[in-house]
């Protein structure tokens, strides 16, 4: 564990920067300090290939006047180099004609992350074997299996915020990863399965979730795609099974959310609050709150304290996600939604953990009511131009539907459609809600980890790219 | 820092080597500004340093990285002690050694211009604001900006090794992208557009501004096609993905690892026979010329198919070793990640289809891509398989028609690759390292309404 930040930079230094950043003007300043440490363990080809650590510390210094942002950064966090990143940073706004009062920083702490088992509470060589009776099982799957590659991931990151408006907050994040992947061989070439698990939690993970079983899964989906049928290319109705399936939510309509693509006309959403948006059997919620959750977090990376978000209730649009300059400038509250991939990143609005919550019917009778069509179990990552609302994504695992019954296991494939038509064409939404594998958004060449679940759901018609 | 003081700060890393371990070193250290604007105004404004090295220990065959974003002494001790604690709990693998010398003479590249280092920030800014102001007036149907940028910076990196490995490199890059949206009846659009080289000389405004309100307004009133089968034409930026994703499975990790349907068919015909795929960062006029790889070997000339026939795999130190061969030049390496094989500048040989407008006039029913969607969740290079979501023209009896959206292509790399029917004459050099002249690929399945 490194050591703690609020050891390392004192209020005082902090809040000379700040001073220091304000000193041509401007209406905001903020100073973002973050310290990460990673460590993991890979095995490829039936070997332990490597174990790498990473670590970073630094300090971004942000300015806002008006309407431009001023921004710097450095990896050196003692108080002479935060003074002299803040001067940098204000630069780029010489000649702002706002000032701000600046407010004393009032430290507040957030809760005590409730790890149950801390990464260094664990041996390096704890770490090998759990990675190596992963390939151990997945190979036993069977004859077909022919590489196996498997990860082990362990982060810690601590962030401390503060800004002229005196919020000066700190959080730690801690998360825990496992991902394996299988290659099978047979007659029809080479076909891959793959399974992942991630949470804000500590190496505990490994008592709830069996890796060995997970192995199981992701070579097994390997074998099954082997005899796997061609997609039916064309518009068929498509149910998605439970967990994954929120991808499709995160694309089709969260990244629509955002406030920023929302107030630059970049959004299919746009001037659509207190409107129908979606079929009524969809609430969609973006929540930082969730426990353990990959996307959860105690505050934002512009310290403000997450929340849970209501954004399509019934299938009306209630509002967007907001992270501070969004909010400053449309003067709403900010929602938590403020994140960063790293201290050398300004801030912009990102998703969380997004969710389409549960409704009533059970997914036997969602698939019973397909005569002919796609059961998707697993879906991939995906992508949407939130201008057209156009999306696409991958089925990783998907059946044929035939009279109501799931028959012949596909071949990979690629569901593609329109972010707002398929809100309004959900026929069925099941109460069968889990959350499905972590996930890293892309915006902007920013990553960050989010989360998102679905129940089964029905829509009336997607286009499957079929498969070859 | 500059290249002298970063291989210094490397080899004094390397030194520290006790009597059964290699150890290499990658230091880099990078400035760059980028600049946003957005209504007229500067929406923001970064200047960004960066500081990062990786420590790569092999110690009697088991591998061991770390890798920190600081030169402080503190920082590096700890990568330093991390890099050779993990080496403990690696397997061995006796073919694990890192690079030696091999005598092969390295090209002189020059990607250094001082320009970049003494343009004052005004102008810069200005370069954003002319592209946003020329995107707005360029038609009344763009109804804005998402964002226009300019973003220049310099980078240099050294590399030493225990095996008397010392290289070192720099270069500058300079370019400005734009999205712009554009709207008509209840339809919205958008389109990206990017130019950019070594220096803000070689930007080219107007190349930006085609790009992105082109696209823009002709995707406005787009519709599903009905499915059927189609010959695609890809324009070279188009070419090279399709070229990228068919180079990671040439490489020799994959081959090793049977990671790869086409691991055993050296000598057999994978391709159309015209075609002539290579790689090659000697070529000074590849966007990508590099002198050194990865491992700090000098790079050369990989020949990978010539005429259609499969003539070998790109290798770093590792890969060759595997099956008892000698490093192609073609480790690819992030200064905080372990080296691994790869395309450096990917070259497609001229082939003598002719000009744009000659290819397109021959093309019966087919589709002028814009955009491919989902290349990260679409194609799997293991197995080949491939499903993409296609934005474009259709093109009919050799004349571009309306556009289409909400439709996908499927086929796999093993097809298309025996299904390119047509290679254009004009090599384009593409900033993303790649070289290669427009293609056509036939028969390919599009879906869209049943």
């Amino acid at each position: 564990m490194s050591q703690k930040l609020t050891d390392l930079v004192d209020k005082e230094s902090i809040q000379k920067a700040i001073e220091a950043a304000l000193v041509n003007g401007g209406d905001f300043a903020e100073v973002f300090i973050e310290d990460r440490q990673s460590n993991s363990v890979s095995l490829d080809d039936g070997r332990i290939d490597n174990l790498a650590s990473s670590s970073d510390q630094g300090a971004g210094i942000r300015i806002i006047a008006g309407e431009t942002t001023g921004f710097a950064h450095t990896s050196d966090i003692s108080a002479e180099s935060l003074i002299k990143a803040a001067q940098a940073a204000a630069k780029a706004i010489s000649g702002a004609n706002s000032t701000t009062e600046i407010q004393e920083l009032n430290f507040e702490a957030s809760p005590v992350e409730t790890i149950k088992t801390q990464h260094d509470e664990i041996t390096k060589q704890e770490k090998v074997e759990l990675l190596r009776s992963a390939n151990k099982s997945a190979r036993q799957a069977g004859d077909e299996i022919s590489q196996v590659a498997a990860r082990y991931g362990e982060k810690n990151r601590s962030i401390l915020v503060a800004n002229s408006e005196g919020v000066f907050r700190n959080d730690d994040q801690t998360k825990t990863l496992f991902s394996i992947s299988s290659v099978a061989s047979g007659d029809s070439g080479m076909q891959t399965g793959r399974e992942s698990i991630g949470f804000n939690v500590g190496y505990e993970l490994f008592e709830e979730y069996d890796v060995t079983e997970l192995a199981k899964i992701a070579s097994q989906r390997a074998i099954d795609k082997l005899k796997a049928k061609p997609a039916p290319a064309g518009t068929w109705p498509v149910v998605i099974g439970p967990g994954s399936g929120g991808v499709m939510f995160h694309e089709a309509c969260g990244h629509g959310l955002e406030a920023d693509l929302v107030h630059k006309g970049a959004s299919v959403f746009a001037n659509r609050v207190g409107q129908l948006v979606a079929s009524p059997l969809v609430t969609l919620i973006d929540d930082g709150t969730m426990a353990k959750e990959w996307g959860t977090y105690r505050i934002d990376d512009e310290g403000h304290v997450a929340t849970s978000n209501t954004l399509i209730k019934d299938g009306i649009l209630l509002d967007y996600l907001w992270d501070s300059k969004t909010a400053r400038k449309h003067k709403h509250k900010p929602s938590g939604n403020g994140r960063r991939q790293s201290y050398k990143h300004l801030p912009m609005v990102r998703m969380t953990n997004t969710y389409l919550q549960a409704g009533t019917s059970t997914p036997e009778e969602i698939i019973a009511s397909v005569d002919y069509g796609v059961y998707v179990a697993k879906l991939g990552g995906g992508q949407v131009d939130t201008t057209s609302g156009d999306f696409v994504f991958g089925m990783v695992e998907s059946y044929l539907i035939e009279n109501g019954k799931l028959t012949q296991p596909l071949r990979e494939g690629q569901l593609i459609g329109n972010g707002p038509k398929v809100l309004t064409q959900i026929e069925a939404v099941g109460n069968d809600f889990q959350m499905g594998p972590p996930g890293t958004c892309g915006k902007d060449g920013q990553g960050v980890p989010v989360g998102d679940g679905v129940p089964t759901l029905k829509v009336a018609a997607l286009t499957i790219g079929g498969s070859a | 820092m500059n290249q002298e003081a970063l291989l210094e700060q490397a080899q004094k890393i390397v030194d520290q080597a006790k009597p059964n371990e290699q150890i290499e070193v990658c230091c880099a250290s990078s400035t760059s500004t980028k600049i946003r604007v957005y209504g007229g105004n500067v929406e923001s404004l970064t200047q960004a340093s960066n500081d990062s090295i990786g420590i790569r220990i092999l110690s009697k065959g088991r591998q061991g990285f770390a890798s920190t974003g600081s030169f402080s002494q503190a920082a590096i001790d700890k990568a330093f002690a991390d890099a050779r604690d993990n080496s403990e709990f690696s397997e061995t693998d006796e073919d694990l050694i890192l690079a030696e010398p091999d005598g092969v003479e390295p090209t002189q590249v020059d990607t250094w211009k001082e320009s970049v280092l003494q343009k004052p920030t005004e102008e810069k800014v200005a370069i954003a604001l002319e592209l946003e102001e020329k995107a707005l007036a360029a038609d009344k149907r763009i109804t804005g900006v998402r964002v226009s940028s300019y973003s220049d910076g310099f980078s240099q990196v050294a590399l030493a090794s225990s095996n008397g490995i010392a290289v070192t490199n720099r270069t500058t890059q300079a370019g400005a992208a734009i999205q712009v949206m554009s709207a008509q009846d209840s339809d919205t659009r958008s389109g990206f557009g990017f130019d950019g080289g070594l220096e803000s000389a070689e930007i080219d405004i107007d190349v930006i501004l085609d790009r992105a309100v082109n696209r823009a307004l002709n995707m406005l009133g787009s519709k599903q096609p009905d499915s059927q089968s189609v010959d695609l034409y890809l324009e070279p930026e188009k070419a090279a993905t399709f070229f990228s994703l068919i180079a990671s499975m040439l490489d020799g990790e994959s081959v090793v690892k049977v990671r790869t349907p086409f691991a055993n068919r050296v000598d057999e015909s994978i391709a159309a026979e015209s075609l002539f795929l290579y790689d090659d960062a000697t070529d000074k006029d590849s966007k990508a010329a590099a002198a050194f790889d990865g491992e700090g070997l000098a790079t050369r000339r990989v020949s990978l198919i010539d005429a259609g026939v499969l003539q070998g795999f790109m290798h770093d130190t590792y890969s060759a070793k595997r099956i008892g061969s000698k490093s192609t030049g073609s480790a690819l390496r992030g200064v905080r990640g372990l080296p691994s094989p790869g395309p450096q500048a990917l070259h497609v040989a001229a082939g003598a289809a002719g000009s744009e407008e000659e290819i397109i006039s021959k093309i019966k029913n087919g589709v002028y891509v814009y955009d491919f969607a989902g290349l990260h969740s679409g194609v799997n290079t293991i197995s080949g398989d491939l499903s993409l979501g296609v934005e474009g023209l259709m093109i009919r009896d050799g004349k571009i028609c309306e556009s289409i959206s909400e439709c996908t292509i499927t086929s796999t790399l093993q097809r298309m690759l025996l299904d390119i029917s047509a290679i254009g004459s004009t090599v384009k050099h593409l900033h993303s390292g790649v070289s290669t002249p427009p293609i056509v690929i036939k028969d390919i399945a599009l879906s869209g309404a049943s």
